[in-house]
């Protein structure tokens, strides 16, 4: 979808301002924001492309507004009242009215340490070739899906040059809503600063994306 | 923290130095404490989550996942020509025999730089970056003016973090939009040949692994 959350290229956002000596949280909760996303996560109920989805479907002005623990608080609201964890009403009252659906696992202090350690890799066998290989001049897809995708609106019907065959991974724009893995080869695809930008791009300027077959059309 | 630092108060607005988003940050922030408060309280009693999990996730990012992670691993590739090329070919498996893998480190990719070429990177859709190397992202990484800026003025963005390249040397920004991470190695100092791996760590900046900084060098670092 062209939300919020697709900001390559937009303008008005000001300075970076790094912040020296920066803490690794600024308030008490934002720590409980991040325990209570992952510990979430361990449900097994929604995967991280139905995830990052609900983030990108928060509205536009409530999430350019918002820091980045705050959007991930919205999003988990998002996910356990859909998948019938918490009620709306228990969000809003923080009272638990009743049960909710059940977890496969609800993650305790004896199980962070092995799941951190395992992560969530997303590298799948696809039984298929890759299509393209390193040196393959591409352009990449013209579309506007009002669902998830991972291809930036900036890099869109732009022509690059495959650099490398990354291996095959879940494919987001499925996985997102529920209609699986359906797993596709995804290439590293390298555009200069002008087919990207046009007049008075950096000449110096190259930029890369990770992109699933499925994006790209050969030359 | 420092006691002086003018953006102790509100550093947790990613975007409040330069007068943007004025809304009363301090009444907004204390909204959040409640509403956090009120969800972990609300799923601490449907038995859904255990406060004692979160905690050592907290912890596991305060004490053991940080850039110290990566600066290790650049100051290998520095030190072994083998193990650099290793990171090169296999970056996921080198990095994890230093033992550093996991959530957000599944699957890695190392990307050195040269005197040729700067590289940069960015997540532009969401806060995509190398947890197991360099543990929880900065404020600004994952909010608006760096993913909006980084991809179409990556030299105005190295400017405020008071880097400047030579104008000739390339800059590659690497858009994070999969499921790789990337670790920037950057350029080896001069002035570095003594130096052990632990010395050459400590010159190994987070900035420098993200590309908006460079490796310190011994006489200005540490």
């Amino acid at each position: 979808m062209n939300g919020p959350h697709d900001l390559g290229g937009q303008m008005g956002f000001g300075p970076v301002a790094p912040e020296r000596d920066e803490p690794y949280f600024h308030a008490e909760w934002e720590k409980r924001a991040l325990g209570i996303t992952l510990s979430c996560g361990a449900f097994g109920a929604w995967n991280i492309d139905e995830s990052r989805h609900a983030r990108e479907n928060i509205p536009p002005a409530d999430y350019l507004a918002a820091s980045y623990y705050e959007v991930w608080i919205r999003g988990i609201e998002t996910l356990l009242a859909r998948h019938g964890f918490a009620m709306q009403q228990e969000l809003l009252s923080g009272e638990a009215q009743g049960d909710g659906a059940v977890p496969k696992r609800v993650l305790t202090a004896d199980m962070v340490a092995a799941v951190l350690a395992k992560g969530g890799p997303c590298d799948r066998p696809v039984d298929a070739a890759p299509l393209f290989a390193a040196g393959n001049r591409i352009r990449t897809r013209n579309f506007n899906p009002t669902t998830h995708t991972r291809l930036p609106r900036y890099a869109r019907a732009k022509t690059g040059v495959i650099e490398a065959v990354q291996g095959s991974f879940v494919f987001p724009d499925d996985n997102a809503h529920g209609q699986g893995e359906n797993p596709q080869w995804v290439y590293t695809v390298v555009f200069s600063g002008a087919e990207i930008w046009g007049e008075g791009a950096d000449p110096t300027l190259t930029v890369s994306i990770d992109a699933w077959e499925s994006y790209l059309e050969r030359l | 923290m420092s006691g002086s630092h003018d953006h102790d108060h509100d550093g947790h607005r990613d975007h409040s130095h330069d007068g943007h988003h004025h809304h009363d940050h301090d009444n907004h922030y204390s909204d959040m404490q409640a509403r956090v408060k009120a969800l972990e309280t609300l799923l601490t009693q449907k038995g859904l989550i255990d406060p004692a999990a979160i905690d050592a996730i907290v912890e596991t990012y305060e004490t053991k996942v940080g850039p110290r992670n990566g600066a290790q691993v650049v100051a290998k590739a520095w030190s072994e020509p083998a193990f650099a090329d290793w990171l090169r070919r296999d970056a996921t498996a080198a990095i994890a025999s230093l033992g550093f893998a996991g959530r957000q480190g599944e699957h890695m990719r190392a990307v050195f730089n040269t005197p040729e070429t700067h590289n940069l990177v960015v997540c532009t859709l969401c806060s995509c970056y190398p947890w197991a190397v360099l543990g929880l992202p900065p404020v600004w990484y994952k909010a608006p003016a760096y993913r909006s800026r980084a991809v179409i003025d990556p030299r105005g963005v190295l400017a405020e973090f008071g880097v400047t390249l030579d104008i000739a040397q390339k800059i590659r920004v690497w858009d994070s939009t999969a499921e790789l991470r990337y670790l920037v190695v950057p350029e080896r100092p001069a002035g570095t040949e003594g130096l052990d791996a632990a010395a050459l760590a400590d010159l190994v900046t987070r900035d420098s692994m993200i590309g908006t900084g460079l490796a310190m060098s011994p006489e200005t670092g540490a």
